[in-house]
């Protein structure tokens, strides 16, 4: 296998339960660098489970996550920092640290990982807050923030050490439609200009459209359908094709 | 019986290894030395002013009553020295970790916990940071600092408690207070006694951070695991200071 076949992303036989309830069910995947994924499905069907598992924060019972090659299951979290490293995260309540300024939260993954000056920090944490649309909020609490804020100062936060995997659980979710749309943009962007792989949780379907070169459509812990948005469009499942035809927000 | 002594039996054995854990982890690098620092001024500095009042305040109290009981025996000299020693002995060191137990456990508890409930431990994880060593190794290593130099702290505003109780009764000036009251501390009273807050603060610091990482249930969670905090380290403090008396009466017989 040469290094550009290398996919992204792979689930080999993924399985999850907690306690009865089976989250993910078998569930193998490969997803290519530098493409857009986004995973769709109803609540509580294993999408941010999924995540989690890519990231190492959750170990599968059974089965394998490989990222850019490396087998990653049961790895310690030691073993795991030069891949998570590489693996930019986007919490689905943003998960900003509160003791510390949005700013802060923004240049924290800079400063444990980076060689560069305070003033260099803080001057990339103030230019990933303004692509976000949060540039005068650097000194601001988290607390202090609305939801959609912290949403953006967590996808600023994601995007730190310019990973070339960013996942991210429902970036739209709570914004309003036209920030939702310049989220969605920046994303697309960062996927053509920087190649990030992009792999994004979401119920928003205009959004899936945008960011997805492919979409997958977990139900009750399996893959029920995988391809193109058009492709979906025209599933065999009724269920996907509704999904589909929705205009969720999430 | 055994339904019930089961779940206590696993607590104590994860908290056992999570306890092991937190000493490999406190000396391996790398180290969090940032952090370990201004978890000691959160924990330890901010502290001060509760130890401080209570360590005066109790100092008093002890004095008044020490008066009250060597005056029968027409001993008012002793009353410093007497003082002195129930205070390094126990009365310090036993006071500061309660008191530290409910301050100290009670916000790592709480704070630990919610974190865990907000996923922002998951968040450090997600940007490559050994969470174990960033948020538990930082506070037992503090705490394990802190609690000594807090009951120092404590010993010395009950003295001047003691001090203050007693010249306003006699009028003793306070170098020949605290010469009467140094007279009988030997290092067999000061040392150990001090030194052995450090396992307090070990034990506070351990299971709070273990009670805070394992919270769930959301804000009910966050509240359970502070309390629990503080029950828990308060008892298994008290139980500790019965052995490690047992202990320093077994290196200086004395």
């Amino acid at each position: 296998m040469t290094e550009q076949t290398v996919p992204a992303i792979e689930l080999r036989g993924v399985h999850k339960a907690f306690g009865a309830l089976r989250v993910l069910d078998d569930v193998s995947l490969s997803i290519p660098a530098g493409r857009g994924f986004c995973i769709l499905g109803r609540s509580g069907t294993g999408k941010s489970v999924m995540l989690k598992h890519i990231i190492g924060l959750m170990e599968p019972d059974a089965g394998q996550v490989l990222v850019e090659g490396r087998d990653i299951t049961g790895l310690s979290s030691r073993a795991l920092s030069p891949v998570r490293q590489r693996i930019g995260f986007l919490f689905q309540n943003a998960a900003l640290f509160d003791s510390i300024t949005v700013g802060e939260n923004v240049a924290f993954p800079m400063r444990r990982h980076t060689r560069q000056s305070d003033e260099e920090i803080r001057a990339r944490a103030s230019s990933l807050l303004e692509q976000v649309g949060l540039g005068r909020d650097f000194d601001k609490m988290p607390a202090d923030l609305s939801g959609g804020m912290r949403k953006r100062a967590g996808l600023a936060r994601a995007m730190a050490l310019e990973p070339p995997i960013l996942l991210a659980d429902e970036p739209s979710a709570g914004l309003d439609p036209v920030t939702a749309g310049e989220i969605d943009q920046l994303l697309v962007t960062l996927k053509h200009g920087a190649q990030t792989t992009l792999v994004v949780v979401t119920h928003n379907i205009p959004s899936a459209r945008a960011i997805g070169d492919e979409l997958l459509f977990l139900h009750q812990g399996r893959v029920l359908a995988r391809g193109t948005a058009a492709e979906l469009d025209d599933s065999e499942h009724a269920m996907v094709r509704e999904f589909m035809g929705s205009t969720g927000s999430g | 019986m055994a339904p019930l002594l089961l779940p206590l039996l696993v607590t104590a054995g994860e908290t056992a290894r999570f306890a092991g854990r937190a000493i490999i982890e406190s000396v391996r690098p790398p180290f969090e030395l940032r952090e370990t620092l201004r978890q000691l001024f959160e924990l330890g500095c901010r502290s001060v002013p509760l130890i401080a009042v209570s360590g005066f305040a109790i100092g008093v109290v002890l004095s008044m009553h020490t008066r009250s009981s060597l005056a029968r025996f027409g001993a008012e000299a002793l009353i410093p020295a007497g003082l002195a020693i129930a205070l390094v002995r126990e009365t310090g060191p036993l006071t500061a970790g309660l008191l530290l137990a409910g301050r100290i456990g009670a916000g790592i508890g709480a704070e630990l916990g919610a974190m865990k409930v907000t996923e922002q431990i998951d968040a450090l994880e997600a940007s490559a940071v050994d969470s174990f060593k960033f948020l538990v190794v930082t506070r037992v290593v503090a705490c394990v600092i802190a609690l000594p130099l807090l009951t120092s702290v404590m010993n010395f505003t009950g003295m001047l408690g003691g001090f203050a109780a007693e010249t306003s009764i006699t009028g003793i000036p306070l170098m020949a207070y605290m010469r009467q009251a140094f007279s009988l501390i030997e290092f067999s009273d000061l040392i150990p006694s001090t030194i052995k807050t450090a396992v307090y603060g070990f034990i506070i610091a351990v299971v709070a951070a273990y009670l805070g990482i394992n919270t769930s249930s959301g804000t009910e969670g966050v509240g359970r695991a502070s309390t629990r905090a503080v029950v828990t380290s308060s008892i298994m403090l008290i139980v500790a200071n019965v052995v490690l008396v047992r202990l320093i009466f077994f290196f200086y017989p004395s």
